[in-house]
């Protein structure tokens, strides 16, 4: 429940403030607008579709996730955080909080992706939707992660994406190749070995958010 | 009786190659008020931190004890209560949602009368419901305060507590060390010789070591 009220702070303070919502709308509108504009007319096959998905996926997380820990830093409120709660209710009120901003973002692109691209089209709605729920719990305990390690450092903007494409890369490939999958209509037991990759990259990220978390919260 | 001790043993400190202090050594037990005291740069503020676990000695250990049990790092926070001038709140918050977020994130059902007596005594009550970024910097210093006394702490750490504060303000802060130093352990960092006359022991920071105690 701590972290519950520590998400619910995060969450009241977002709807004051609107540090990450505002950039994320932006960023998704941009992002897409731009891959239309240079699509034209062209008609872009499975594959790229599934490619540039994520792509808007990626560069949006990249542009509202990292506020996590930054946002906390730059105004100066982490000590207080670490006056009033645990390293571990901490990492998980932000990753609950992440949780939820990276369904809502990625619903929200799915939906605009369905209506403006005429090749995405999913086949295989189960495995879409492992994929999509895998994919983002990946996406938002690494933003987290990310964001907890970068945030005391300087030039965080150009760090974080920097820091997070190795990172995710992983996640990203695996994952927009599950995506074309469910667009082909792949059965789920011909995408087990990738299902299975983003599902240990989830185990371990979460693993080792939490062992590290403690180092990197303190000093 | 608060039975609560803190232990500084051998403590040391430097940030990459610059050494702040070394073989920092004291006991503090049970109640009381103690001054950390030096020149600027001494590492008055650093030591502070270090006692409050808000960062890590580089050498050396701080050990809290709670009736004889020493005190995991990861509950620490329950048992402290931290003034700075730069410890900032929630400026998007008013004061009440401030105190009602941080009460329910330690865990506890926020002490409504508790938290109205000290907003009443730090002269904020009518302000309660404003954002904390429409006070004043001696308002929100004061505010503070009422953050570090609301959970009832055992060990309450106040690095230059009187800073921005007016007369009215210093008093309200003396007055309310002197209630609590009664069955608590007060920690005060300052140069201002009113904040260390209160004190019983002061230790100095002098030349990266501890040169003296009174």
């Amino acid at each position: 429940m701590k972290s519950y009220y520590l998400f619910s702070k995060d969450y009241h303070s977002e709807i004051r403030t609107r540090y990450a919502i505002n950039s994320l709308i932006m960023f998704i509108i941009v992002a897409v607008s731009v891959i239309l504009f240079s699509i034209g007319n062209e008609r872009v096959p499975g594959n790229l579709t599934a490619g540039l998905y994520w792509v808007v996926i990626f560069f949006s997380a990249m542009s509202g996730l990292g506020r996590a820990f930054i946002s906390e830093e730059e105004r100066g409120t982490s000590m207080t955080l670490q006056l009033i709660a645990s390293p571990s209710t901490v990492l998980s009120g932000k990753i609950i909080f992440n949780l939820i901003l990276v369904f809502a973002m990625n619903i929200v692109i799915t939906f605009i992706y369905s209506i403006l691209f005429e090749e995405f089209v999913i086949q295989n709605y189960i495995l879409f939707i492992i994929n999509f729920i895998l994919g983002n719990i990946g996406l938002a305990v690494s933003a987290t992660i990310i964001s907890a390690i970068i945030a005391k450092a300087g030039s965080k903007g150009t760090l974080y994406p920097v820091l997070s494409f190795p990172i995710l890369l992983p996640l990203i490939l695996t994952s927009a190749k599950l995506t074309l999958f469910s667009i082909d209509g792949t059965s789920i037991n011909d995408a087990v070995f990738e299902l299975a990759i983003v599902a240990c990259y989830d185990v371990i990220m979460v693993s080792a958010s939490y062992m590290l978390f403690d180092f990197i919260w303190k000093d | 009786m608060n039975n609560y001790s803190l232990q500084a043993n051998a403590v040391k400190k430097n940030f990459g190659r610059r050494l702040i202090f070394s073989n920092i050594s004291f006991e503090l037990i049970n109640k009381g008020i103690f001054g950390i005291s030096g020149p600027n740069g001494s590492g008055k503020s650093t030591l502070a931190k270090i006692l409050a676990g808000l960062i890590s000695p580089s050498g050396g250990k701080v050990i809290h004890k709670s009736n004889s049990k020493e005190i995991l790092p990861e509950r620490l926070h329950n048992h402290i209560g931290f003034v700075s001038p730069y410890l900032i709140l929630y400026d998007e918050f008013s004061a009440s949602e401030n105190f009602y977020f941080f009460a329910r994130i330690r865990g506890i059902t926020p002490d409504k009368n508790k938290i109205e007596d000290l907003l009443k005594r730090f002269l904020l009550f009518n302000r309660k419901e404003d954002p904390v970024k429409t006070y004043s910097s001696g308002m929100k210093q004061r505010l503070k305060f009422i953050f570090a006394l609301m959970h009832s702490p055992d060990l309450i750490v106040l690095d230059e507590p009187t800073s921005n504060l007016d007369e009215e303000g210093k008093e309200s802060v003396y007055k309310i060390i002197g209630e609590e130093a009664e069955n608590k352990i007060i920690v005060i960092a300052s140069n201002e010789e009113r904040d260390l006359s209160l004190c019983g022991n002061i230790i100095m920071l002098e030349n990266f070591k501890l040169t003296g105690s009174r």
